[in-house]
């Protein structure tokens, strides 16, 4: 089971070019919007053509261009939960989810937009045997989606998470080969997306096959992904394990988006050292640092008042109070005008009466970026 | 009274309204998909048929079909007229009625929802069924509006109609046509008769169209069934 990609694609000024191959997992694809991350999906499902490449689902050409392999999307069994959910909005939830059925029932591998054909050749015992399948294939799903007593409703009669459980069962009971989703739950409000983040990451472990996530939330990302690729205008700048990714996130660009708050030019001064003239200091690294660092990166929570090393004077500049935390702004004495204020977040329990004078960073949180 | 015309003048836009129904839808769903600059083009030139008058239509007709054109005396070997024949006004009412559905039918196409056609797609329904089952019904409205301006429009046709195919009591006579002829001849009282019959036919069908869609309307609003 893998999914292999490398496709390009040129649209004025924009220029798409990716490459990645996946085995058994949950893929992330990460980057800002306008980044490619959609015009990727939509060139793996098939509704747009990439200018040039491959891509190769689970040993079976999709696309490619130099052989002029290019399957329509109904012949490549790619599960595509978009953002919307796209249901069909004059269909029950019933005949939505049967439309995931439809193709499915003609031998699986290949036929997709045959339906007509096929239709003419079904003998009477067939269509009949074929409907009982279906009949319960919609029900066994039914089940598992928790749509019970749903059935009959249209999707504007669905709450936001109903209608992504129809449009999530719409595809699985079709046995897809490949699943995309693309921000599935950036159209819930916050309360329920943590609860069905849960739900989702049961249910793609029960998957089995390859994921591919489009997200632009760190914690989506770290909970549902094995791996993360980035996006960045059009190219594919790191991809590694979700964990990796987030421990040395290698760009300024990823930086951000696993959420760190302090980023800052940086410059080589030492093989274990850097400097930070915005900020007016010198850290020392646990890693070796290389010839091309050009930016350095601390998460708000790695900042350490007791910690020994990298220390130095600094003063508060703000405050604001979160639910369970503080952020406290704060800048180094030796900090020029211009840089921003830097950001450290403690728990509440650990705030202590008086901000203190001098604030350390221990070397191994000291994220090299190059790029 | 003859009703002759008014059996003319509905079976015309009857049969004309089917075919500007699927030329029009057909020609508004490529339409859509064209380059930008081929789109402006084409849109002028289907749209053109809207914005000048119905005589110059009339007069290309002619042009075209004219028995002493290069067309229209091929089309007369296999025994084929459109000149001063009731399905002439059939070609002229289609003509005239197309823009209507088509301009409408391609706003409609428009604003659909692409990912609705996407995601059939890689649910694997083919593209007649994509077409017919969801991008049809979710255009509804704007296809409904675009035939009944058509319907209306080819009833109402004169100017095309009476340059291509005239005014011949019983054979080509239409309500519009024989309204102008009746007048003409100052048979005012008949003239108002059949004014009576095109209003009457014009409040039906408006009437129909309404009723179709209070009915869309109260399939609707089974809404306030709220989710738990």
């Amino acid at each position: 089971m893998s999914l292999s990609v490398e496709i390009q694609k040129n649209l004025g000024d924009f220029r798409l070019d990716v490459s990645f191959e996946t085995d058994d997992d949950v893929t992330g694809l990460l980057g800002a919007s306008g980044s490619g991350k959609s015009m990727t999906l939509m060139c793996i499902a098939g509704v747009v053509k990439p200018s040039s490449g491959r891509i190769i689902l689970n040993g079976k050409t999709l696309f490619d261009a130099e052989r002029r392999i290019d399957l329509a999307p109904q012949q490549r069994r790619i599960g595509y939960l978009f953002q919307n959910y796209a249901l069909f909005p004059n269909m029950t939830v019933r005949q939505n989810i049967l439309c995931g059925l439809r193709s499915a029932k003609e031998g699986g591998g290949g036929g997709g937009g045959d339906r007509d054909r096929d239709r003419g050749r079904d003998q009477a015992r067939d269509k009949a045997r074929d409907k009982a399948d279906r009949e319960r294939s919609l029900q066994e799903i039914i089940e598992v989606m928790r749509l019970g007593g749903l059935e009959n409703r249209r999707p504007s009669q669905l709450s936001g998470g109903q209608q992504q459980r129809v449009a999530l069962a719409r595809i699985l009971v079709g046995n897809p080969e490949l699943l995309i989703l693309d921000e599935p739950f950036s159209a819930l409000d916050s309360h329920l997306r943590g609860q069905l983040q849960i739900e989702t990451q049961k249910l793609l472990k029960g998957f089995g096959k390859d994921v591919v996530l489009v997200t632009h939330n760190r914690d989506e990302a770290y909970q549902l992904c094995r791996k993360i690729a980035l996006l960045d205008a059009g190219k594919l700048t790191v991809y590694k394990d979700t964990k990796e990714f987030f421990r040395d996130p290698e760009s300024r660009a990823a930086a951000f988006l696993t959420g760190c708050k302090n980023v800052v030019d940086a410059q080589k001064t030492g093989d274990y050292e850097v400097s930070v003239p915005d900020w007016g200091v010198r850290f020392t690294t646990e890693r070796p640092v290389g010839d091309t660092l050009c930016a350095i990166g601390i998460r708000a929570h790695f900042f350490n008042p007791k910690a020994i090393q990298n220390r130095f004077p600094v003063l508060l500049s703000d405050e604001i109070e979160d639910p369970f935390e503080y952020t406290m702004l704060f800048r180094y004495t030796g900090q020029t005008g211009e840089s921003p204020d830097i950001w450290w977040k403690i728990p509440k329990e650990k705030r202590r009466e008086h901000f203190p004078t001098e604030m350390g960073v221990a070397p191994e949180n000291i994220i090299l970026l190059y790029g | 009274m003859d009703w002759f015309p008014l059996l003319n003048s509905v079976r015309i836009a009857a049969i004309s309204c089917v075919i500007v129904f699927f030329t029009g839808i057909f020609a508004a769903y490529y339409a859509v998909r064209l380059p930008r600059a081929l789109k402006g083009v084409l849109d002028v030139v289907l749209t053109l048929p809207l914005v000048l008058p119905p005589t110059v239509c009339g007069y290309f007709l002619i042009m075209v079909f004219g028995v002493q054109r290069p067309l229209g005396a091929f089309l007369a070997q296999f025994g084929i007229k459109f000149v001063m024949t009731w399905y002439g006004g059939v070609l002229a009412a289609a003509l005239v009625a197309f823009p209507l559905m088509y301009r409408t039918a391609r706003g409609a196409f428009e604003s659909f929802d692409k990912t609705l056609a996407y995601s059939g797609q890689t649910l694997g329904l083919s593209n007649t069924y994509i077409f017919w089952r969801i991008r049809m019904p979710a255009c509804r409205q704007g296809i409904l509006a675009g035939t009944v301006l058509a319907f209306a429009r080819a009833l109402g046709e004169y100017g095309a109609t009476s340059m291509l195919i005239g005014y011949t009591p019983g054979k080509t006579a239409t309500i519009s046509t024989t309204v102008y002829q009746l007048w003409r001849t100052n048979n005012d009282g008949l003239a108002f008769k059949w004014v009576l019959v095109n209003i009457v036919i014009s409040a039906l069908v408006l009437t129909a169209v309404n009723l179709l869609e209070k009915r869309e309307g109260s399939e609707k609003p089974k809404k306030k069934v709220a989710a738990p």
